[in-house]
C-alpha cells in the first residue's frame, strides 16, 4: 500500500509541480498583486508599490472604459453565442439526417476552420472584409448594396468579429451536438412520423429535450469561451473603431502589458472570472432546475 | 521507445534555457524604414573598427512602445536603441538610460550647440542628458500649389484664420469629390501640433495634473473639430484610406499633415503633369507660422549595457554630419544638426526648406513617463467628439479627470520626494 | 429505416434530399471558401489582390510570395520554432500527464481526490489571469524570450490528465494487480503495461496538444520578444501589422501557418474528433 502511495505521488508529482508553480503561483500572485499599485514605477523601484486594497477594483467598477468593454464582451456573447450554438445544431442535424450524403467529406470540411489557426485565419478574414478589395463588399456590390465599412464602422466592427468567431468555432460544437444526435434512439422518431408529427414537432419535442445536457454543456463552454474574447480584436481591430471592439481581455492586455499598470490589469482579470462564473453557475443552476444535469 | 523519446524532449527543453554567447557584439534596436537601411552604415562602422559587430534588430513602430516596456520588465533590452524622443522622460524616469554628459564632453563629434535646440532639449529630463537626437521628424503641411491657386490663392496660408478660409474656398470648388484636409483620426500628431502652438502648456502643477481645460487646448480642439464639421476633412481613419498618395495626387484632398519621410514618397509617385505643382510649407500657427512637434528619434545607451564604450562609438559614428548627410540620402531622414543641413541636397531642395524653418520653433511634449498614454487618450477623446458627437465642453473636462488619473502615482512619487527634500534627506 | 411508401413520399423525400445536401454544401462552401481564397491569393502576382474587382484566382500563378516570404521576413525560422515549441510541449506534456492520469486513475493516494477536484476547479479559471505574473516569474528564472519559457508552463495541463484520467479507469485493476504480485515495480508495470493501453488516448491527447501548441497564440506572444524566436502565430501577427498592403505575402504566411496542422488533422481528424468528445460529453 505504502509502495503504490509513493508511486501515486511521484507519478503525479511532476504534472502537479508545473500546474503548481506555472498556474498556480501566479494565480496566488495575480489575487495578491491586484490588490497593489503595482505599476511601471513599481518595476522601478520596489519603494514605489503601495497596497491598494480593493482600491483597484472600486477603481475599476468606476471607470468607463471597464463597462465599456464588458459591454463589448457582453454584445459578443449574447448575440454569438445563440447564434453559434444554433448554427452548430443546424449542422449536426443536417449532418445526421439519413438523406446526408459524403458525410465524412462534409464534416471534415465544416469542422476544417476550427483547427486553423486563429491568427491567420482572422488575417484572412481582414483582407475579405476589406472596404475597397475585400470579395464580401464586392458580392454585396453585385446584388446592389453599397459597400459596408465591416472594420472601420463602430457599428459593424463588432458583428463582423462574431461572424469571424462563429464561423470559426460552429465545427467544434457540431461534433458535439451530433454525438448527442446519434444517441438519440430512432425509434421515438419513427413513433413521432407514425403518430403524424411533422419534422418541427420532432424536433421540438424529442430532439431538443433530448440534448438538453449536451446543450447545457456546450452553452456553458461556449459562454466561458465567449467571454475571453481576445485574439481576434487583438489581430483584427486593435480595439477600434471607436473602442468598439475592445474586450474585457483586451482592456487588461492593455493596462498590463501596454501601460504596466499591472494591479489594475490583474483586478480587470478577476473580475472577469468572477463575472464568468457568475453566469455559468446560473446556467447550470438553471439547468439543474430543469432537470438537466 | 520511450527513452528515445524522453532524451528528445530533453534536449529541447535545454536547447530552450541555452543562454545566448556572450562577445563584443553591440546589440541595437532599429524601428520601421530606419533599421531596413541603417545596414549600411553600420558595416561602414565595422569595418572602422574591428573588434566590434552590430547585431541590429528592427523592430516594428507599431509594437515598438510595447517591446521596449516589455524588454525593460525582463531585463532584456539591447546596448544601443533608437528611441522615439517623445519616450525618452519615460525610460529615462524608469532609469533605463545611460547619462549621456560625460560622453559628450569627452566627444569632437557631437557638439549640442550644432542642433536644433528644440531637438536637443527633448533629450534632456530632470537636467541629465540621456540622448543623441538621431534624426528629426516635424509635422507639416504638404499641399497642392495648383489647386490651392484655381480657389485664388497662390501663397499657402500662414494663420489659422487664412487656412480655414482657403479650406472654404476648396470645399466649394471640390464639392463632394475630395476634402480639402486629410488628418487621419487614428494619428494624435496633427492635433498635437497645434495644441503645442498655445501658450497654455498641456499639464499643470510640475506635470502632474492635465491642463486640457485651458483656453489654448479648447481653442486646439474647437479648430480642429471645426475641420471636421465643417467638412473639410474626413472623419476618416488611416485604413479606410486606401492609397494616400494616389488621393493626394488625384485631387481627392489638397492639404495633407505629415512628416519628411513623405517627401521621398511622395516625389516617387508624382504623375509628371503634376511636377512642381505641390510643396510644403511650415504649419499655420493661430497668429502667424506657428510651432510643431519636437519629433524625431535619438540614439540611448542603456544602463543595462556591458558595452557601453563600444554603444558611444557607435552613436558617435551615427552623428557625424557626413554619415546624417548620408542617412538622409538613404532614407529622406533629416539631421538634427545644423552642419549637416550643410549639404547641396538638403539646402538645395525646396521641399526641405519648409521644414527647416518649422525645426526653429519646435517644442517637446511634457517629458512624463505616461506621456504616451496621454497622447493617445488625448486622440480617443478627440475622436469622440468628432465622430461621436460628444460636446467639446464635457470632451475637456473628461480627458483632464482620466489624465489626472493617469497622472495620480506620479502625483503621488513628487510628493513624496517633495516631503523628503523638506525633511533635509538627500537621496 | 423504413423505406418511403407512396410515391407523394418519395418525391417529398427527393425534395427533402435537397435540401438536406444543399444546405450542408453551402455551410462547406462557407466554411472552406476562405481558406481557399486564402490559398489562391497566395499564389498570385503581388498588388494583383488589391484591386477592383477582386479576383479569384490569380492571373498567373508564381511562388515570388513564399520566396519573400523566407527570404525577407525569416519565416522559415519562425517554422522551425514552430516546430521545435511543438514538438516538446507535445512529447514532454504527453509524459507529464500520462503519468499523471495514470495515477490520479489507478494509484491510490493520500488526497488523491480532493486534489483531482482542485485540478478540475482550476479549469474555472481563465489562463489570462496567470500570464502577467508568469511573465514576471519567467523573468527571475531568466527564461523570457527562450523556447524554455514557452514549453515548459505548458508540460502539464488539467484537460490532457483529465483525459487519461477518464480513459485509464478502463484498464482492469486484476491485471495491474496481478503484476504487482509478481514482483514488477510500479515504474515496470506503468511502461509495460499501462502504457500500450493507453495507446489511443496518447494518440488523441497527442494531436490535441501539438495542434494547441501550434496555434497557441497569447502567451508566445507575451513572453517572445525577439523576432527570431517567435513562433508562427505570433510572427504573421506581427507582419501583419506591418506590412498592411502586401495582401499576397500575407496569405502565404497565412498558408505556412496553417496548412501543418490543417494537412494533420485531415490525416488523424478521427482521433482528434474522439478525443473532443471525449473531454467534453463525458465531462
Amino acid at each position: 500500500m505504502k509502495r503504490r502511495s509513493l508511486a501515486g505521488w511521484v507519478f503525479a508529482a511532476p504534472a502537479l509541480i508545473v500546474i503548481g508553480v506555472f498556474f498556480g503561483l501566479p494565480v496566488l500572485s495575480a489575487l495578491a498583486l491586484s490588490l497593489t499599485d503595482f505599476d511601471l514605477y513599481s518595476l522601478a523601484d520596489p519603494g514605489n508599490l503601495r497596497f491598494a486594497g480593493l482600491g483597484n477594483y472600486i477603481d475599476l467598477l468606476q471607470t468607463p472604459m471597464f463597462w465599456k468593454s464588458l459591454g463589448n464582451t457582453a454584445y459578443f456573447v449574447v448575440l454569438g453565442v445563440p447564434l453559434s450554438i444554433s448554427l452548430s445544431l443546424a449542422a449536426a442535424m443536417l449532418l445526421n439526417a439519413p438523406a446526408a450524403r459524403f458525410k465524412a467529406l462534409f464534416r471534415t470540411a465544416l469542422f476544417a476552420p476550427v483547427v486553423t489557426t486563429l491568427v491567420a485565419v482572422a488575417v484572412i478574414w481582414r483582407y475579405l472584409f476589406h472596404t475597397r478589395y475585400g470579395l464580401v463588399n464586392w458580392g454585396l456590390g453585385q446584388v446592389g448594396i453599397n459597400p459596408v465599412d465591416w472594420l472601420g464602422d463602430p457599428r459593424w466592427a463588432m458583428p463582423t468579429i462574431i461572424g469571424f468567431a462563429v464561423w470559426k468555432n460552429f465545427g467544434y460544437n457540431m461534433v458535439i451536438f451530433l454525438a448527442g444526435l446519434q444517441a438519440i434512439p430512432k425509434d421515438l422518431y419513427e413513433a413521432a412520423r407514425i403518430d403524424g408529427a411533422t419534422r418541427w414537432q420532432q424536433f421540438l419535442h424529442i430532439t431538443l429535450p433530448m440534448l438538453g445536457p449536451v446543450l447545457l454543456v456546450v452553452g456553458v463552454i461556449t459562454v466561458s469561451g465567449y467571454f475571453q474574447l481576445f485574439a481576434e480584436p487583438y489581430v483584427m481591430t486593435r480595439g477600434d473603431p471607436l473602442q468598439s471592439t475592445v474586450s474585457v481581455l483586451y482592456f487588461m492586455f492593455e493596462e498590463g502589458f501596454k501601460w504596466w499598470n499591472l494591479g489594475r490589469a490583474l483586478a480587470v482579470a478577476f473580475l472577469l472570472f468572477l463575472i464568468i462564473l457568475g453566469v455559468t453557475t446560473l446556467m447550470l443552476r438553471f439547468g439543474k432546475r430543469k432537470e438537466l444535469v | 521507445m520511450i527513452r528515445p523519446l524522453l532524451i528528445l524532449a530533453l534536449l529541447v527543453l535545454l536547447a530552450g534555457c541555452a543562454q545566448p554567447q556572450q562577445g563584443t557584439t553591440l546589440r541595437f534596436w532599429a524601428m520601421g524604414r530606419e533599421a531596413e537601411v541603417v545596414g549600411e552604415l553600420i558595416r561602414e562602422f565595422e569595418a572602422e573598427n574591428p573588434g566590434i559587430k552590430v547585431d541590429v534588430q528592427n523592430i516594428p513602430w507599431t509594437a515598438a512602445h510595447e517591446k521596449l516596456l516589455t524588454a525593460y520588465a525582463a531585463d532584456g533590452l539591447p546596448d544601443v536603441c533608437q528611441l522615439g524622443n517623445t519616450w525618452i522622460a519615460e525610460f529615462a524616469t524608469l532609469q533605463a538610460l545611460e547619462p549621456l554628459q560625460p560622453y559628450v564632453d569627452a566627444s569632437d563629434t557631437v557638439q549640442s550647440q550644432d542642433y536644433f535646440p528644440g531637438i536637443w532639449e527633448t533629450n534632456v529630463v530632470e537636467g541629465q542628458l540621456v540622448g543623441v537626437p538621431w534624426y528629426v521628424d516635424t509635422r507639416l503641411l504638404f499641399y497642392r500649389k495648383d489647386l490651392l491657386r484655381e480657389v485664388g490663392y497662390p501663397q499657402p496660408p500662414r494663420t489659422w484664420a487664412e487656412w480655414e478660409q482657403v479650406n472654404a474656398a476648396l470645399k466649394k470648388h471640390m464639392g463632394d469629390r475630395g476634402y480639402p484636409v486629410l488628418m487621419p483620426l487614428n494619428e494624435f500628431e496633427p492635433q498635437l501640433s497645434f495644441a503645442l502652438q498655445q501658450h497654455d502648456p498641456l499639464l499643470r502643477e510640475h506635470d502632474t495634473r492635465g491642463n486640457f481645460q485651458s483656453p489654448g487646448f479648447r481653442r486646439t480642439l474647437a479648430f480642429y473639430d471645426n475641420m471636421f464639421q465643417q467638412g473639410w476633412a474626413p472623419k476618416m481613419s488611416e485604413t479606410q484610406i486606401s492609397n494616400v498618395w494616389d488621393e493626394f495626387f488625384r485631387g481627392f484632398t489638397a492639404f495633407y499633415l505629415s512628416g519628411p519621410w513623405n517627401i521621398r514618397e511622395f516625389r516617387q509617385r508624382q504623375p509628371a503633369s503634376l511636377e512642381g505643382e505641390w510643396g510644403t510649407t511650415p504649419l499655420p500657427g493661430p497668429d502667424g507660422p506657428g510651432a510643431g512637434i519636437a519629433g524625431g528619434t535619438s540614439l540611448v545607451v542603456l544602463r543595462s549595457s556591458h558595452q557601453k564604450q563600444a554603444a558611444w562609438k557607435l552613436i558617435e559614428f551615427l552623428s557625424r554630419p557626413a554619415i546624417q548627410q548620408r542617412f538622409y540620402k538613404i532614407i529622406g531622414d533629416l539631421p538634427p544638426r545644423r552642419s549637416a543641413w550643410q549639404s547641396p541636397e538638403l539646402t538645395g531642395d525646396p521641399l526641405t526648406a519648409a521644414f527647416a524653418d518649422q525645426l526653429e520653433r519646435v517644442k517637446p511634449t511634457p517629458k512624463v513617463l505616461e506621456w504616451e498614454r496621454i497622447a493617445q487618450q488625448m486622440r480617443v477623446v478627440t475622436e469622440q467628439v468628432v465622430r461621436g458627437g460628444l460636446p467639446q465642453d464635457q470632451a475637456v473636462q473628461r480627458l483632464d479627470k482620466q489624465v489626472d488619473e493617469i497622472l495620480a502615482k506620479r502625483r503621488w512619487i513628487v510628493e513624496q520626494q517633495a516631503a523628503k527634500a523638506e525633511a533635509g534627506g538627500v537621496q | 429505416m423504413s423505406q418511403a411508401g407512396t410515391n407523394r413520399e418519395i418525391g417529398q423525400s427527393r425534395w427533402h434530399a435537397w435540401w438536406v445536401n444543399g444546405g450542408l454544401a453551402l455551410l462547406a462552401v462557407i466554411s472552406l471558401a476562405p481558406l481557399a481564397w486564402m490559398v489562391s491569393v497566395s499564389f498570385m502576382p503581388s498588388g494583383q489582390a488589391s484591386q477592383f474587382p477582386p479576383p479569384l484566382l490569380p492571373s498567373h500563378t508564381t511562388v515570388a510570395n513564399y520566396q519573400a516570404l523566407f527570404a525577407r521576413t525569416g519565416m522559415g525560422n519562425n517554422f522551425v520554432n514552430s516546430l521545435l515549441v511543438s514538438v516538446g510541449i507535445t512529447l514532454g506534456s504527453l509524459l507529464f500527464n500520462t503519468l499523471a492520469g495514470y495515477a490520479f486513475a489507478k494509484l491510490r493516494f493520500a488526497g488523491r481526490e480532493r486534489i483531482f477536484q482542485m485540478l478540475l476547479a482550476a479549469l474555472v479559471i481563465p489562463a489570462q489571469v496567470a500570464m502577467l505574473p508568469l511573465f514576471l516569474l519567467m523573468k527571475q528564472l531568466g527564461l523570457v524570450n527562450t523556447f524554455g519559457g514557452v514549453v515548459i508552463p505548458a508540460l502539464a495541463s488539467v484537460f490532457g490528465i483529465f483525459l487519461v484520467r477518464q480513459y485509464a479507469r478502463s484498464i482492469p485493476d486484476e491485471l495491474l494487480e496481478a503484476a504487482r504480485i509478481d514482483g514488477a515495480s510500479e515504474a515496470r508495470i506503468f511502461f509495460q503495461i499501462v502504457l500500450p493501453m493507453l495507446k489511443p488516448v496518447l494518440v488523441t491527447l497527442a494531436i490535441f496538444t501539438f495542434m494547441g501548441a501550434w496555434n497557441d497564440f497569447m502567451w508566445p506572444l507575451i513572453v517572445l520578444t525577439d523576432q527570431e524566436h517567435y513562433t508562427l502565430p505570433v510572427a504573421l501577427a506581427s507582419l501583419s501589422r506591418e506590412h498592411i498592403m502586401d495582401v499576397e505575402m500575407m496569405m502565404a504566411g497565412a498558408v505556412v501557418t496553417v496548412l501543418p496542422v490543417l494537412l494533420l488533422f485531415l490525416v488523424l481528424q478521427r482521433y482528434y474528433i474522439q478525443g473532443l468528445l471525449l473531454g467534453s460529453v463525458k465531462g
